[in-house]
């Protein structure tokens, strides 16, 4: 009846707006310049310079991904049991920098880590030596870590304060010691927070394109780069869109991935 | 938590209506939409325009040919005045996205834009209807003194290993394939297949020593001394130089760019009328001047050259290079669809290495 | 000891993710044009800031955007969560699954979506296609983060209200609406400063003469970003700096268990 209209809005701009377009991404990835129907641009994955691209940007967001939970577990449950009473604040210091602009915070990395950079100077001052990394693969996992880390911060930081101190307690009194009851309640009762923030480290690491241009000097190709470069420099959208394709079908995979392991995921995904 | 999210919101709403209230109003003459490389222009010249036409200027810059075009080309944008390279616009009037611009509205470009200039021109605009000469130079090496000791007068100095990870290569196709041919000896719009495999086997090799591919940052790594080596336009040399003097730049002997950038007026343009009125007041000699001052870009402005009162500049051979005295100079051209796709392929294949 | 070590490791954390900004601020104040040169200091960047025109104009738009595609968002977003309350479960489950693609995917291939619509459709790219999208990708985070206190409510505090004589629209914003308010404004909140931020989305959607901050400094980076730029960044950043210190010096209301992002 009359709450069931209400959806209509949202439904017509999900419609118009997110299936239509990526209908459109699947017609220009499926056909060639004359509109016929062709798996050739989707293939394309597996040509030589496609397929490296692609294994480069797993490999370098694997590990960025990985930095940041090993960093940021930690961190969120130090914050947790800080018994901080301004939780809030908490979070607005992982958005605050987002009101930098995201461009000028990785440009500034540039500015650190270059040869006669911040980094090197001081390095320098104090006579050691100075640290190579600008326009490596490194400086595009710093890069990575740097800008996607509140991403894992905060989920982690959500379900790991709503975790019930009793439980752990509990663990304690029958005997259970720190190792075992981080092992054994802690860490399973995070996981909701442990697959959204991976989740949202993985997916943006994965297909960027601006960090690898910022900090790798243009040297290094992600697969981001390939099609940001097919479609706004090559020309050529029908290879831009089967490579979005088949990075879709890493989203997709993820996304299944996460259904399985978090039946509850709307209500923690944050 | 919620008194603070509602003061976040007070402030955003507040500061959102105060530049709101800033922006500027519209033009009584409409508008005139012009599409130009970043930082290519004084800023000041478009408020002046703006003051003396009344004609509203709606600018947006673009960092390569190669990302204007498709924006054109698809229509996502109409713009009424480009500045595309030589080579980028004779695709476009290849592909009949040009409109002929009316001299007769633009008498200023016929007094003071120096002749041989149109005569380079007709290499890619054959008849001079669709094009006024905006901005050339060439492409050469810019070195630092100081952390080079060899002479430097080859591109081969860019693959000399002494200077892994200080050289700085152009990021974009066409300049990066300009220098692995022209140091074989090849032609720059070369469509021969052994000449750009080779090209790019040079290209692959010479990739650990590179230490970025860049644009335009060229400028501000040569200046802090980032880089011993670069590959740069020869507008940037003049601006770099004067922010460290231990730069040098130098045109290779075996060849390279001369290029031209240009005023093109696209088909689709909204506003012809004021796309010529636009493109003449940029050829008045004191509106060329002031830009040549702030970009730094040789002008083909014969009226501005003669205004500069810096006598070194006026005939430095870095602004003005007597171009008979350097062998093997071409310019771009357009190389078809086809060989697009060829360069960008192998380009690609560079890149992924 | 152990709480030391906490510290320097929180503290460590705090830099690596405070470092870049206190070097924009650092280069707000440096007087050479290059990032690569310290010309001693000077506070001009900050005067002639506000008489760029272009400069100007893109902060202008990135609020216009931030603030209109947010506050749409939220419009729907809240309509969306109170129809799904009464949906049956796959329905609610399917268009949830739905709205939170473009949170999902990735960036890149959101703008290309939308520039392909857009280009389909024929229409001029500008201010509109950038605000379209940006509503587009905004909406998942107003749901995310209204849907759990809707949740939470109790359904019949507002059948009550019907009981009593309300209309829906009165109930709603008399019983319903103050219970799910800090999560809608949690929800707008970072709407805006996701639509603040992104980058990727707008650079494929932008159309001629329309710059958001964002595809003005990547126009910047490659000929060297303007100083007046990181003047801006710092003054924005400074602003929601004291606001956050002044906010939280003020005596508190009732605290908040609930932290939604």
């Amino acid at each position: 009846m009359n709450k069931k209209l209400l959806a209509t809005p949202h439904i017509v701009w999900s419609v118009a707006f997110i299936l239509i377009p990526l209908g459109m991404v699947l017609y220009y990835g499926l056909t060639d310049r004359t509109g016929a129907f062709t798996m050739a641009h989707i293939i394309t994955i597996v040509t030589e310079e496609h397929a490296k691209a692609l294994l480069l940007s797993i490999e370098l967001s694997l590990i960025s991904t990985i930095i940041c939970f090993l960093l940021a577990y930690p961190l969120a449950m130090m914050l947790v049991n800080m018994n901080m009473s301004q939780h809030s604040f908490i979070v607005l210091i992982f958005i605050l920098p987002m009101w930098m602009n995201f461009l000028l915070r990785t440009l500034a990395w540039q500015t650190l880590l270059e040869k006669t950079g911040v980094i090197n100077s001081l390095l320098g001052f104090f006579h050691l030596p100075p640290l190579e990394i600008i326009n490596t693969p490194t400086a595009i996992v710093l890069g990575m870590v740097y800008n996607f880390l509140p991403f894992m911060v905060l989920p982690l930081y959500n379900t790991l304060a709503k975790i019930d101190k009793n439980i752990i307690n509990a663990a304690r009194d029958l005997g259970a010691g720190t190792v075992q009851t981080f092992f054994r309640i802690t860490l399973p009762l995070s996981i909701p927070g442990i697959i959204s923030g991976v989740t949202m480290v993985f997916i943006p690491a994965l297909t960027t394109f601006v960090i690898s241009n910022l900090l790798g000097g243009s040297k290094i190709l992600l697969i981001g780069n390939v099609i940001e470069q097919e479609f706004t420099q090559a020309g050529n959208w029908h290879l831009g869109s089967g490579l979005s394709i088949v990075l879709m079908i890493f989203i997709v995979i993820n996304i299944i991935a996460e259904a399985i392991f978090d039946k509850q995921g709307e209500e923690t995904a944050s | 938590m919620k008194n603070k999210l509602l003061l976040l919101l007070i402030l955003t709403v507040s500061v959102l209506s105060l530049t709101a209230c800033g922006k500027a109003e519209k033009g009584e003459n409409g508008q005139v939409l012009v599409y130009n490389w970043g930082e290519y222009i004084d800023p000041d010249v478009l408020v002046s325009f703006e003051e003396e036409t009344g004609i509203e200027v709606i600018y947006d810059e673009f960092e390569t040919n190669e990302i204007m075009y498709p924006k054109v080309e698809s229509g996502a944008g109409a713009y009424d005045v480009i500045c595309p390279s030589d080579y980028m616009i004779k695709k476009m009037i290849a592909n009949d996205l040009l409109a002929t611009i009316d001299m007769e509205k633009v008498p200023n470009a016929k007094k003071y834009i120096g002749s041989q200039y149109f005569d380079q021109s007709r290499e890619f605009d054959p008849n001079n209807e669709y094009s006024i000469p905006y901005c050339w130079g060439t492409v050469g090496i810019l070195y630092n003194k100081t952390m080079v000791d060899d002479p430097v007068d080859s591109w081969d100095i860019l693959w000399n290993e002494k200077y892994a990870d200080n050289i700085l290569m152009q990021d974009s196709v066409r300049d990066a394939f300009m220098v692995a041919l022209k140091r074989n000896g090849a032609s720059m719009n070369t469509l021969n297949e052994e000449q750009l495999i080779s090209a790019r086997d040079e290209l692959i090799a010479q990739k650990p020593l590179v230490q970025a591919y860049v644009i335009d940052q060229v400028r501000d790594k040569m200046i802090g001394g980032e880089a011993a080596l670069g590959v740069i336009y020869s507008g940037e040399a003049i601006y770099t130089q004067r922010e460290n003097p231990d730069l040098e730049y130098v045109i290779p002997k075996e060849g390279t760019n001369v290029w031209i950038d240009s005023w093109v007026i696209p088909k689709n343009a909204p506003n012809m009328e004021n796309a010529h009125k636009f493109i003449d007041y940029m050829c008045q000699p004191e509106i060329a001047l002031k830009n040549f001052e702030y970009i730094t870009y040789s002008t083909p402005n014969e009226g501005a050259r003669e205004l500069i009162e810096d006598e070194e500049i006026k005939n430095s051979p870095i602004a003005f290079p007597k171009l008979s005295d350097y062998n093997a100079l071409e310019t771009y051209s357009y190389l078809g669809e086809e060989g697009d796709a060829l360069y960008n392929e192998l380009w690609k294949e560079v890149k992924s290495e | 000891m152990r709480d030391k070590l906490r510290k320097i490791y929180i503290a460590l954390i705090f830099l690596f993710l405070y470092a870049p900004i206190l070097t924009l601020i650092v280069l707000s104040f440096n007087a050479s044009k290059t990032r690569a040169k310290w010309g001693g200091f000077t506070i001009k960047w900050y005067l002639s800031m506000f008489q760029n025109r272009a400069i100007m104009q893109a902060l202008s738009n990135t609020l216009i955007i931030a603030f209109l595609s947010a506050f749409i968002a939220t419009v729907i977003g809240v309509i969306a969560c109170l129809s799904m309350q009464s949906m049956r479960r796959r329905g609610r489950a399917l268009l949830m699954g739905v709205t939170n693609i473009p949170m999902l995917n990735a960036d890149i291939v959101t703008g290309i979506s939308l520039m392909l619509l857009f280009i389909t459709l024929g229409v001029q790219f500008g201010f509109m296609t950038i605000l379209l999208s940006h509503i587009t990708f905004n909406i998942p985070y107003v749901i995310l983060s209204v849907m759990p206190r809707m949740r939470q409510l109790n359904p019949s505090t507002y059948e009550a209200a019907l009981d009593l004589g309300a209309s829906h629209v009165q109930a709603f914003f008399k019983v319903t609406f103050p219970d799910i308010l800090p999560g809608v404004l949690s929800g707008f909140l970072m709407a805006f400063t996701m639509s603040l931020d992104d980058f990727i989305i707008t650079h494929f959607t932008k159309g001629p003469g329309i710059d958001t901050l964002s595809t003005k400094i990547y126009t910047e980076v490659k000929k060297g970003i303007k100083p007046e730029m990181y003047s801006l960044s710092t003054l924005i950043f400074i602003t929601v700096l004291l606001l956050l210190f002044l906010v939280n010096r003020a005596p508190a209301g009732k605290k908040e268990k609930e932290v939604t992002l």
